[in-house]
């Protein structure tokens, strides 16, 4: 039994890792976990199947196997014969040093190096404490708990996320073409899959801001970018997951802590 | 110039690495930029670190923020033994899933009591409503639990038979709550047998120097606070603990 990996497209971190496993050719078996119980979206990523990986299982067995490695969360988690991992960093981390993936992903070089744990580091607090909120508040409030979009708290969402984009631009990309300068890094493939989480949603927050845009065009190209939107198929057909049926329980669970989001 | 750590001790991630620092004899030059005079807002400051947070560093022209990738560099760049971030696959990403999770959790809880309890009734002159401390506190013990059953595990450290820098991080946050008066180790004893283990593998004394004075901290009247920063501090803790 080789790698497992426990993901579900429509987790920014778990499309980090598909990515970054996928682009460096990390032979893996795609262990699809669905976070709504009979989504309609639970399409199997066609590529999954192309690259002879098994063709994925949904269901109780795949959440299961993930919740048994990851304590709330139970995507992504990877599981490598007896050992079992469980955040987004620790995965990419691992992954990039069992198969000795190209130096430019996490730099040997201490000081480049550093500017990746840095932006990981940061990354938490900021551009993933903002930017998965578009999605809770234009569609998976008004999904579970009936309620109409709240458009004040919205814009709330979307003024701290412009505030970390700001940040983000200033501090980190600055006039360099990647994060930390001319090669793409774990950086980069981090921060992209958040930031593709308000243009699913229709928050299109690379409009305004080309040298953004410019940045996400690299950082395409350099892990392909038939891969990156095959990754980002799920996301990007968001609006589709209002007619999906949802668990009747999951619903019942979920739309007091939603509803506590609004306030 | 050499090796100058932006710290101030009142914050945890500033505790660990100093006590990292510290205990592996990395020589380096102690900048103390204290929160409550605002001093992490100057123009100076600005220029190590323009997050406007601590811990920072910088090493000649290399300036860094956010304590884990500070850590991490401070372990590689001065070689310190291997168990502080083992070269061993499986453990060392036993180390990033710690560091990683504990962020929203021992960190996140931990700090929101502290602020419930300590900062923000300071800042705004009266308590936080019971229930506030209550549900925050609530909060903290459902992620001890968690830190305990699927980190700690019954094992010496978090890694296993020595120390790492998940259990530096892990205790350092820890403290903030032990210093707002919940004395969460009282009833886990598990607990604070890994905390004396993690205490004596620093070194007792640095510890305790370390924490002397977040342990005071209680003891900070709101004239210690630069007052044209009370209003803007009062509303961001407030943003954290809602």
């Amino acid at each position: 039994m080789g790698l497992e990996l426990y993901l579900d497209l429509l987790s920014q971190p778990c499309r980090s890792i598909y990515i970054f496993a996928r682009t460096n050719n990390i032979p893996f078996e795609f262990k699809h976990v669905e976070l709504f119980k009979d989504s309609v979206l639970g399409k199997k990523p066609a590529a999954a199947a192309a690259s002879g990986a098994e063709r994925p299982r949904t269901g109780p067995s795949n959440s299961e196997g993930a919740g048994k490695i990851s304590l709330l969360k139970k995507v992504p988690a990877l599981k490598d014969g007896d050992f079992t991992l469980a955040e987004c960093t620790a995965i990419l981390l691992y992954l990039s040093r069992k198969y000795n993936t190209p130096d430019h992903w996490y730099p040997s070089d201490i000081k480049k190096r550093a500017q990746v744990d840095e932006y990981l580091s940061w990354h938490h607090a900021n551009i993933r404490a903002n930017a998965p909120k578009t999605m809770w508040i234009k569609v998976l409030i008004p999904l579970f708990t009936g309620q109409p979009l709240p458009s004040e708290k919205l814009q709330e969402v979307m003024e701290g996320l412009s505030a970390s984009l700001k940040q983000f631009e200033e501090r980190f990309l600055q006039d360099k073409a990647f994060i930390i300068g001319s090669e793409i890094s774990l950086a980069d493939l981090v921060a992209i899959v958040e930031l593709m989480q308000p243009v699913g949603v229709g928050c299109d927050i690379f409009e305004d801001r080309p040298r953004l845009m410019e940045w996400r065009k690299r950082v395409e190209e350099a892990v392909g970018k038939e891969l990156f939107f095959q990754a980002h198929e799920m996301i990007l057909n968001i609006k589709e997951l209002s007619n999906i049926q949802i668990d009747p329980q999951l619903k019942e669970h979920l739309a007091p802590v939603l509803m506590k989001m609004l306030k | 110039m050499g090796l100058e750590l932006y710290l101030d001790l009142l914050s945890q991630p500033c505790r660990a690495v100093y006590i990292f620092a510290r205990c592996n004899n990395i020589p380096f030059e102690f900048k103390r930029v204290e929160l409550m005079k605002g001093q992490h807002r100057t123009e100076e400051f600005k220029k190590v670190n323009m997050l406007m947070k601590v811990p920072a560093l910088r090493d000649g022209s290399f300036t860094l923020a956010e304590s884990v990738a500070i850590l991490m560099y401070l372990a590689r760049k001065f070689k310190t033994p291997d168990h502080w971030y083992p070269s061993d696959l499986q453990k060392q990403a036993r180390v990033d899933e710690y560091l990683s999770w504990q962020q929203a959790h021992i960190r996140g809880k931990g700090s929101k009591l502290f602020l419930s309890k300590v900062l923000i009734p300071l800042l705004a002159g009266q308590p936080l409503p019971p229930e506030k401390v209550e549900s925050a506190t609530e909060e903290l013990n459902v992620v001890l639990n968690q830190f305990e059953e699927k980190f700690l595990q019954g094992k010496p450290f978090i890694v296993g038979n020595d120390i790492s820098l998940a259990d530096l991080v892990a205790l350092v946050e820890l403290m903030q709550p032990v210093a707002s008066g919940y004395d969460l180790f009282e009833e886990r004893p598990q607990l604070a047998e890994w905390r004396r283990r993690v205490e004596e593998a620093v070194g007792k004394q640095l510890f305790q120097e370390a924490h002397e004075e977040i342990l005071n901290a209680k003891n900070v009247t709101a004239d210690k606070i630069a007052p044209e920063l009370r209003e803007h501090f009062k509303q961001q803790l407030l943003k954290q603990v809602n």
